[in-house]
């Protein structure tokens, strides 16, 4: 049996759990689901319908939004009284954090960002996991009775497998420190660029860019195509865009069907965020920069001649 | 207030890695571009930086690693951390569990002369194992609460206000000091080291302890690449001729 942290935001899942319920179903045809927070209950059809069969919703007065240390001892107290043969869930920012905190409790090994799980009954478990981003893939030993691991984010995609799911509710036991740190406020403008998640096309800057003006003819590329800017980590230190369009590693994993890279190189850092893209453009003075071995389509030319041009003639062309 | 950052040696690849003969390292001879941190642990000394200039006390660089991990501690030495200590191992990798034990041993030991520990910054996953968990494990040690994933962080009065990025908003967190707080690229703009910055840190004290390597219980065994359709861009011209071939990709594509 597995047991599947499920990541939600005050009762809205995150899909990336369902993803993490479709790996589980592909290990056990157990699944059996931890949901923590009252409002929680509204996703038991969701995790039904993918196959979960039991889902236990952690319900208490403390439990008021997220709260990362009690949903591990919530975890904690499933895995002692199931005995599962793997605690997973998805690799969200939640779901590896949850994951950590439980691998802290329990003092057992956590693989995150994992690619693919094949369990052991002598409790040497064979994961592959992501390093850098996903441009390299570890194969690893886990050595824990109970396997911990967060699947990477779109390594599986989630099926609908029905279960008449059963719903326990269970009060875990808690300490006032479990419920020290907790999600105690909420602020707008956070800037974590769901814009550009979400973007369609992606018009993106680099060093070649040259300044923050330079963006001018990106900004208005963006706007004519009805998609977003992005940039390099290059640019978001020198201060010319704000960090929320930083694409990559360390910035946001992006996957429209236009990536256009004005001026970027294609560390792998920045491939990282983007290699997801259905058709990438590089317009780069340099033929051999590492972009051209990623990118399906290229100009070799100074951006600064070629995007001016380049916003007139997308004008022009759309009437 | 006494803050100890935690930062991580590594290599730094143009366009591809490349592998040893035994697919168990990435090749650092023949590829070597040289090392690096991850942004995310540059943005956490600069955090340090900030909060010593407004709090006052001092900031310290504990890094577990090869000797060499001193060079990157004298870069952050550069921009204003006040010390270093490399817990050096002979390259072997360490999981995250030993590593948080052997970190947390040395916050644990504190400043000499300036007492213990009120804070303890790293980012939210290293640079190239991206483990998400040895801040969590060295809080669980030290019996200190931590907050993940943090894009803000003002301190006052001994509590840390610390704000996560979720989509569109952001999540607020306060959390009473001692704590550890992993950070994220984007909390601040890390600054250059200046000239005068590299001198004084060449002055500024480097210790280096043994580290004591247990068993892995998470293994490596093998890296490998990840199989990339093999591209090279069909090129479409050179400057501005060939913006007519670039618009009719747009209308083939269907994004005008
Ligand atoms: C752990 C880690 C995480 C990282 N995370 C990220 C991340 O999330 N995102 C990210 O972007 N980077 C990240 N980086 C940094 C990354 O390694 C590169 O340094 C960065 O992506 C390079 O940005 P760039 O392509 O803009 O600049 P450069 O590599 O300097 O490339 C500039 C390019 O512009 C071209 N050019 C110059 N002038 C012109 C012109 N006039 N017209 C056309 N082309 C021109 C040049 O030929 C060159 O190819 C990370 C690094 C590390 C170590």
């Amino acid at each position: 049996m597995i047991v599947v942290y499920a990541d939600h935001d005050l009762g809205i899942l995150d899909p990336l759990s369902l993803q993490a319920v479709t790996a589980a179903k592909a290990l056990d045809a157990d699944v059996q689901v931890l949901v923590v927070g009252a409002d929680g209950r509204s996703t038991a059809d969701e995790l039904g319908a993918h196959g979960a069969t039991v889902v236990h919703l952690a319900v208490h007065d403390a439990l008021t939004d997220y709260t990362p240390l009690a949903a591990a001892r919530a975890a904690q107290q499933l895995v002692t009284e199931l005995s599962p043969q793997a605690v997973i869930s998805a690799g969200t920012p939640r779901g590896n954090e949850v994951l950590a905190h439980l691998g802290a409790l329990l003092d057992a090994p956590m693989s995150a960002d994992t690619v693919s799980i094949t369990l052991s009954a002598s409790g040497d478990h064979e994961v592959v996991r992501n390093r850098w981003g996903g441009n390299l893939l570890e194969t690893a030993i886990v050595h824990a009775p109970v396997l911990l691991a967060t699947i990477a984010p779109h390594t599986v995609t989630a099926v609908e497998s029905p279960e008449s799911v059963t719903m326990r509710e269970f009060t875990p036991a808690l300490d006032p420190i479990d419920t020290a740190v907790r999600v105690i406020d909420r602020t707008g403008g956070g800037g974590g660029g769901i814009g550009l998640a979400d973007a369609r096309v992606i018009v993106s800057g680099g060093r070649g860019v040259g300044s923050a003006e330079g963006f001018e003819s990106l900004d208005q590329l963006a706007e004519l195509l009805g998609g977003a800017v992005g940039c390099s980590r290059v640019v978001t230190s020198a201060g010319w865009r704000p960090h929320s369009e930083q694409v990559g590693q360390t910035g946001t994993k992006v996957a429209p069907d236009l990536y256009i890279a004005c001026g970027i190189s294609g560390a792998t850092q920045h491939i990282a965020g983007c290699r997801s893209a259905k058709t990438i453009i590089a317009i780069n003075t340099d033929k051999d920069a590492p972009i051209m071995g990623f990118a399906h389509y290229a100009v070799i030319g100074d951006l600064h001649s070629v995007m001016p041009a380049l916003v007139e003639a997308t004008r022009a062309a759309k009437g | 207030m006494n803050i100890a950052v935690c930062v991580k040696r590594v290599p730094l690849s143009g366009g591809r890695w490349v592998l040893n003969a035994d697919s168990t390292d990435i090749d650092t001879e023949s590829s070597f571009l040289g090392f690096t941190l991850s942004p995310h642990e540059e943005c956490a000394a600069e955090a340090a930086v900030q909060l010593v200039e407004a709090n006052g006390g001092s900031s310290t660089v504990i890094s577990l690693g090869v000797a060499e991990s001193a060079e990157q501690i004298r870069d952050l030495l550069a921009v204003g951390i006040d010390r270093g200590v490399v817990v050096e191992t002979d390259g072997t990798e360490w999981d995250p569990q030993a590593t948080a034990a052997a970190l947390t041993e040395q916050v644990r030991a504190g400043v000499p002369d300036a007492g213990a520990f009120d804070l303890v910054l790293l980012g939210t996953e290293a640079a190239d194992t991206a483990d998400y968990q040895v801040g969590i494990r060295m809080a669980h040690a030290l019996g200190w609460p931590v907050v993940t994933n943090v894009k803000g962080l003002t301190i006052s009065d001994g509590v840390a206000r610390c704000e996560r990025a979720v989509g569109s908003h952001r999540e607020v967190y306060e959390v009473a000091l001692p704590a550890v707080i992993t950070v994220k690229d984007g909390i601040n703009i890390p600054r250059y080291p200046s000239v005068p910055g590299r001198i004084k840190a060449r002055k500024k004290p480097i210790d280096t302890v043994a580290g004591e390597h247990p068993a892995p219980r998470l293994e490596k065994v093998r890296l490998e690449l990840p199989e990339v359709e093999e591209r090279s861009a069909t090129v479409l011209g050179t400057g501005a001729d060939a913006v007519p071939a670039l618009v009719d990709v747009f209308r083939q594509i269907g994004v005008i």
